[in-house]
């Protein structure tokens, strides 16, 4: 069995009441760290463990919580991202849903870390039910003395507000989850200046993913030297991998980083393999938004190496042979798979959500949207795919915030690695008119004719 | 060591070296040096706080970060809300990966866009035209259907055509800035985000004129100069009123007596000088209102010089003008004839037919 640090206790009955917590060792954390430990000290821990944060891009924990101003004396907040909308990623719904009090454990002790006096958990509105549960577990907390004024009598005041979104993808990203919290519009704001110095009106605020803050009660409690020593070289500790797709135990599962990504689809205490007899044909590892893997490059890397599940390992040979660890929304797709119309669908999706606030983003993702559509419903042109690389290309890094990258990547790697198919669509639209070619049809059977093609 | 002050920092523009004051941004710096390394900006203006970094357009290359961290930055910088560093080197024109991304750029603002520039009150001094002028491909690899909106009316001095807008902010922004009670701004998201004013409200405001001026495209045009004429063909004339709510200095664009639109001065880079007020806007039509001041001059290649005042302008004379009058005469007395001249079969078939 894997260690299990987040999800120790997930399977204790009544778990997500103070008492039951508490009786399991909750709140430890915010006694030792208020008790024996500086603030500093705390940040030290995190930067020791090697923490790296949870949401998809990676950045160290300590070293995030390192760049906050605090000589300006402003007030500080933390600012907890719950907007998990990831296609592809529930891992933060679950640990939420389940286990409530860690995270406003891991808050408080973040808050104590950081100094702030007024923090925030910023949950998406489509996890409406999920709000409700930490609104409850918040009540706890406060009843138990863990939030509000003087906590266990050090001075120290910390409020806890859970605020929820209104349904934007957008608002994931943490400069529009700072406006959207403002009461703004949820539109990416311009860097510099970032959040560190001037976030949450105007004052330093640092924002972290529930993961990423829920594992700081495990390292305050057992050191960030201890947290280093599970995982993989710079990928220390834990993490939520949530899979699904065409796999036979989909789910949420914790992972110790380093565990081989053919261990993991395969063996029966995670994946267990596929759910049928159809093969596999592609994974995404990291949600929606990283590029597609085909099947030879899922479980070894392009040097025929064993690809881990850790953040180095997923993105070795950089987009070409590879992909991001990101948020952990692990996907697998079976040979049934139209590629073009998971990656019209994945498109779709950044068209609806893009916040139309600067110029590639807003028209690209449409057109990538419509010339896709055109493909995949039998209408495309040859030029089509040339025009769709094109246009990825175009957008990416030239936009305000991440999601014009997330928005480009995926159709960039399909291109990459499926071109075949995407020529397949625009040379043979009578085979793909009826929506079920590749299920009675294989791509594996038909390849040749595109094959052919091309020679002439 | 030279007249350079101490607080000053050296910034060097496509090989241009130019020292500016801390908290000086790259494309004003770049407006300083002005000319060609100069980028464009759809949405940045300088005279309305936070706006600039959404068009994409000023996009340029750092090649060298400061003295103190010469490493290049990795992606293209926005120069709109970029500020300068010691000893930065800046590349505009002079690299390649920022000519492609303005294409880019242009190709994107282009690929809904109306282009409707022939019955388009902007024509002329739009800022769209003049960067798909210079960055614009000649032929739309766009073959979808663009996308529409409804129309809304905002009133009877301003209005709206959301088909053309381009999303710079600009307007909502000086609502923000210059009255109180901001009544419109953007609705939805992605490519269908609208300037609007949610519940089909007129935008009432002693300088909501201003929104006018600011917008770079034709998305907010002059009710009061609809359809009157192309913007090259007014003469336009720096002028001055009192007025007792803005500066009341304006300029007149005349066709012959008559003032057919009033609006502010704007500069080179097409920002007004001063803002000014609804009621020198629209309710001054008269020249009597107004002391004329003088022509106003615009730069070399303005569209808007062809109707310029120094040009001596011949008449023309048509070799043939009198050879076609008398064809067109006779033309019309045939069309004008009561009774076409058929013969009788002929007429007998257009009665009855043929079969």
């Amino acid at each position: 069995m894997a260690r299990k640090i987040l999800l120790e206790h997930a399977n204790v009955p009544g778990i997500k009441t103070y008492e039951v917590y508490r009786q399991h060792g909750g709140y430890r954390s915010v006694e030792k760290a208020l008790k024996s430990m500086t603030p500093d000290e705390v940040v030290e821990e995190v930067k020791t463990s090697g923490l790296r944060g949870r949401g998809g891009a990676g950045f160290p924990t300590g070293m995030k919580w390192s760049f906050i101003d605090k000589k300006s004396g402003k007030p500080r907040h933390l600012v907890c991202n719950a907007d998990e909308s990831e296609p592809g990623t529930f891992k933060d719904r679950f640990l939420m849903e389940y286990i409530p009090h860690l995270l406003i454990e891991g808050m408080i002790t973040s808050s104590y870390a950081l100094g702030c006096n007024l923090s925030y958990i910023y949950i998406r509105g489509e996890y409406m039910w999920v709000f409700r549960i930490l609104e409850t577990a918040i009540k706890e907390a406060y009843a138990a003395g863990w939030l509000g004024k003087n906590i266990m009598g050090t001075g120290w005041d910390l409020d806890l507000h859970v605020h929820c979104g209104a349904g934007a993808y957008i608002c994931g990203e943490e400069t529009a989850l700072i406006e959207s919290l403002e009461g703004k519009r949820g539109n990416p704001r311009i860097k510099p200046p970032f959040p560190a110095v001037s976030g949450l009106w105007a004052n330093p605020t640092v924002v972290n993913n529930v993961e990423s803050i829920a594992v700081v009660p495990w390292i305050v409690n057992n050191t960030g030297a201890e947290y280093a020593k599970i995982g993989i070289g710079r990928s220390t500790g834990t993490k939520l991998i949530s899979a699904s797709g065409h796999c036979k135990n989909p789910g949420v599962y914790e992972i110790e980083l380093g565990l081989s990504v053919d261990e993991f689809m395969n063996s029966d205490e995670y994946l267990g393999g596929m759910m049928d007899d159809r093969p596999l044909k592609a994974l995404i590892p990291g949600g929606s938004s990283v590029p597609i893997l085909p099947a030879n490059l899922i479980f070894k890397n392009a040097e025929g190496g064993d690809r881990l599940m850790s953040y180095e390992s997923l993105s070795e040979g950089g987009f070409a042979t590879g992909s991001m660890l990101g948020s952990g929304g692990f996907i697998v797709y079976n040979d049934t798979t139209c590629v073009v119309r998971n990656t019209w669908n994945f498109s779709r999706f950044y068209h609806h959500e893009s916040c139309g606030q600067c110029s590639p983003c807003r028209e690209g993702t449409g057109w990538m949207e419509k010339v896709l559509h055109r493909i995949e419903n039998g209408h495309g042109r040859e030029e089509d795919i040339e025009l769709l690389w094109d246009i990825q290309r175009k957008i990416e890094g030239n936009t305000i915030c991440p999601l014009g990258d997330a928005a480009a990547w995926p159709v960039a790697a399909a291109i990459r690695h499926f071109r075949d198919e995407f020529e397949y669509h625009v040379r043979f639209p009578e085979k793909i008119k009826n929506r079920d070619h590749f299920v009675n049809e294989p791509f594996e059977k038909v390849k040749h004719l595109v094959a052919k093609q091309a020679v002439i | 060591m030279g007249v350079r002050g101490l607080i000053d920092m050296k910034v060097t523009i496509d090989g241009q070296e130019i020292d500016v004051e801390p908290g000086t941004t790259i494309l004003q710096a770049a407006r300083k040096i002005g000319g060609e390394s100069v980028p464009p900006a759809m949405c940045y203006y300088s005279k309305l706080k936070g706006s600039g970094g959404k068009c994409r357009c000023c996009l340029v290359e750092v090649s060298k970060g400061s003295e103190a961290d010469p490493r290049p930055m990795p992606k293209l910088v926005a120069s709109c809300v970029t500020g300068c560093m010691d000893g930065m080197e800046v590349k505009s024109i002079s690299s390649e990966r920022v000519l492609d991304a303005r294409k880019s750029v242009t190709e994107f603002l282009l690929i809904n866009h109306p282009l409707d520039c022939p019955v388009c009150d902007q024509a002329g001094e739009c800022d769209l035209q003049n960067l798909s002028f210079k960055h614009g491909a000649a032929k739309t690899r766009f073959i979808e259907e663009k996308r529409t909106f409804e129309p809304e009316n905002i009133g009877p001095n301003i209005q709206l055509h959301m088909n053309r807008c381009i999303v710079c902010y600009r307007c909502v922004m000086t609502a923000d800035q210059l009255t109180d009670n901001r009544v419109h701004g953007v609705l939805n998201r992605g490519d269908h985000s609208q300037i609007s004013t949610a519940i089909s409200k007129a935008i009432d405001n002693e300088f909501s004129g201003n929104m006018i001026d600011v917008c770079p495209v034709g998305a907010l045009t002059d009710k009061t100069f609809r359809f009157k004429q192309r913007v090259w063909f007014n003469k336009p004339y720096n002028a001055h009123r009192n007025c007792d709510k803005c500066c009341g200095k304006t300029t007149l664009w005349m066709f012959g007596n008559e003032i057919q639109r009033v609006t502010a001065r704007k500069d080179e880079y097409h920002e007004v000088e001063e803002f000014i007020c609804n009621e020198c806007r629209f309710d001054h039509k008269d020249t009597a209102d107004w002391v004329i001041e003088g022509p106003r001059k615009f730069e070399k290649d303005s569209v808007i010089n062809q109707n310029n005042y120094t040009r001596h302008i011949k008449p023309v004379v048509i070799e043939t003008e009198h050879n076609i009058l008398l064809g067109r005469d006779k033309d019309r007395k045939k069309i004008s004839m009561t009774g076409v001249p058929m013969k009788p079969e002929e007429q007998k078939v257009l009665k009855e037919g043929n079969v």
